[in-house]
Parts: C-alpha cells; structure tokens; sequence
C-alpha cells in the first residue's frame, strides 16, 4: 500500500480538476480508497504500517470532506491555482453585497416578532437558498476559466459565499430552536 | 472563549448603536464584512464643517469581539477630525480590549471600517 500524500485530493480520487464533481463517482472511490486503507486490515502489520494507514485515512477523509462540499471545494481549487487565503485578514468592502448581508440578518433577529416565525425563518432560508445558488453559477462561470482576472473575481465570490453559508447556517439553527419550542 | 471585562462592558451596553440617513452629505458610512467569521459592520460618522466628528453610530452583525470594537470605535472617534481618526490603528482596539489573537480580526474589521466612512464622506463632498 503506498499513497502520494502530496498528490490533490482531485487526483487521490481520480476526478478531473474541475468544480463540477460527480458526487457518485466521488463516493464510489471513497469507499475504495477506505477499504484498502482500513485499520481492520492492518490489525496484524507493523507499527509503522498501522500509523501510516491511519494517515491514509485521515487523508481520504479530508479530501471528501473538502470535495464534497461546493464552497471548501472552490477554496481548494483556487488554492492550487496559486490563490492565497489570509482569512484572518481580508476584508471585503461590496456595499450592495453587505447591505444586503445586513437586511437578512435584520430580518431574521426579528423572527420571533413575527406571526409565524417559523414560516418567516424558512422564507429567509429560502431566500439565502436562492442567493447561494446564483452565486454558485457565478462561482462555476468563473473557474471555469483560466483568466488571471477571474480568478479574482472567483475569490471574491468565494468570499461572498462564505457569508451566505453562515448566514444560512444561522438561520437553519434558529428554525431548530423555533421549532423545539413549538 | 473567555472574554475581557471590557469586551462583556460594551457586549452588554454597546454604546452608539443605530443609523443615520446614508443620503445626507454630513455622513460618511463604511459597510465591511468579515468573510471569515461572516461578521458585518456597519459604521456612520457625523461630520461637522470644520471637518470634526460630531457623532458616530453603528450596526454589527457579529461576534462579542466584533461588536465591542466598533461600540469602542464610535467612542473614540468623537471630536476626532477626519485625519486624527484615520490614525486609529486596529492593534490599539485590540489592545484596548484585550482581544485575544483569534479575535485581532475584529478590530481589523473596525478599522477598515472607520476608513471606508472617511472616505464615503470625503466622496460624497462636492469639489
């Protein structure tokens, strides 16, 4: 058993380098991947051998968890073409985008005013549901190509969906609360 | 996390929130966002016509940390002039509030805000 562990993950699961990812071919190999690194199969190995399958693994698995998911996929793609992520200390300053960030967050701190909120929660998520997906098209537009300029542009629209993400994961945990104290 | 005093201080009474008509020339409004956290800010000075901030006013989406460093930052900005206020730097908000490293980007969120403001108003003024 040998793995390159400095191989992408793109390659580690022999899909194309590409943001559209057929999630079933993805699963498929994963699951093939797993078995031939699974801890049962080296009960008997060596020390090292037990270490380096349990690296294997871990490896597997960190490459589905990013392949798997649009946004973490798009980081990654961006990343090995060249693009840096200093999260820590990016701002972004698109005040259409921001403001309208700001009315769905003040739309749903005011949730619990509203006559139903558990139908005005689902409408925002709605909502946010429709805004990620123009900007996944938008995203998908924009790595396709290998124009230097759109590779910023792709940054920033990761950057934009970073928001929306939270945002609707904010919103999806706030329907949970509403609904248990139903 | 374990927050400062002063971050549960302003967490707990945040002082200056609100909004002013974004229309007005006297107002200057820097919207920024934090992609790593999802934390946006919204942040309005009042300008004077000796060019001094008379009055400041914010809405964050956000984090204790976040809201702690734009509530400190409407503070500091009063009777400020524009110049004096684009000196803040966020290490002093850091410092100030004691964030702890994981939370410095807060204050970095604060500062960029502060200097989008000066220069929505600085745009917005005629010649």
């Amino acid at each position: 058993m040998s793995f390159d562990l400095s191989s992408d993950y793109f390659h580690l699961f022999g899909i194309p380098v590409s943001f559209s990812v057929d999630t079933g071919a993805l699963m498929q190999r994963y699951r093939e991947l797993q078995q031939v690194v699974h801890p049962d199969r080296f009960a008997t190995s060596s020390e090292q051998e037990r270490r380096l399958s349990l690296q294997y693994a871990t490896h597997i698995n960190e490459g589905l968890r990013v392949l798997k998911d649009p946004l973490e996929r798009a980081r990654y793609l961006l990343q090995l073409k060249g693009v840096q992520w200093d999260d820590e200390q990016t701002t972004l300053s698109d005040p259409e985008f921001l403001m309208q960030q700001m009315e769905l967050r003040e739309s749903l701190s005011e949730v619990r005013e509203q006559s139903d909120p558990v139908e005005a929660v689902a409408d925002i998520i709605t909502n946010v549901d429709a805004i990620i997906q123009e900007n996944t098209r938008l995203l998908e537009g924009l790595l396709q190509s290998e124009d230097l300029d759109n590779l910023d542009k792709a940054k920033l629209q990761v950057r934009k969906m970073q928001f929306l993400q939270k945002m609707k994961s904010e919103a999806e945990s706030l329907e949970a609360k509403l609904e248990d104290e139903l | 996390m374990a927050y400062s005093e002063k971050v549960i201080d302003h967490y707990e009474n945040p002082r200056n929130v609100g909004s002013y008509d974004k229309a007005d020339t006297t107002v200057g409004t820097g919207m920024v966002g934090a992609p790593a956290c999802g934390d946006v800010m919204k942040l309005q000075i009042k300008v004077n016509e000796q060019g001094v901030i008379e009055d400041a006013k914010f809405k964050t989406y956000g984090c204790g940390s976040a809201i702690a460093s734009s509530s400190l930052l409407t503070e500091w900005v009063k009777g400020k002039t524009l110049d004096e206020a684009r000196e803040i730097k966020n290490t002093e908000i850091a410092e100030e509030l004691e964030l702890p490293p994981v939370k410095v980007h807060c204050s970095v969120l604060a500062e960029d805000a502060i200097k989008a403001a000066i220069e929505d108003y600085q745009n917005k003024k005629p010649g």
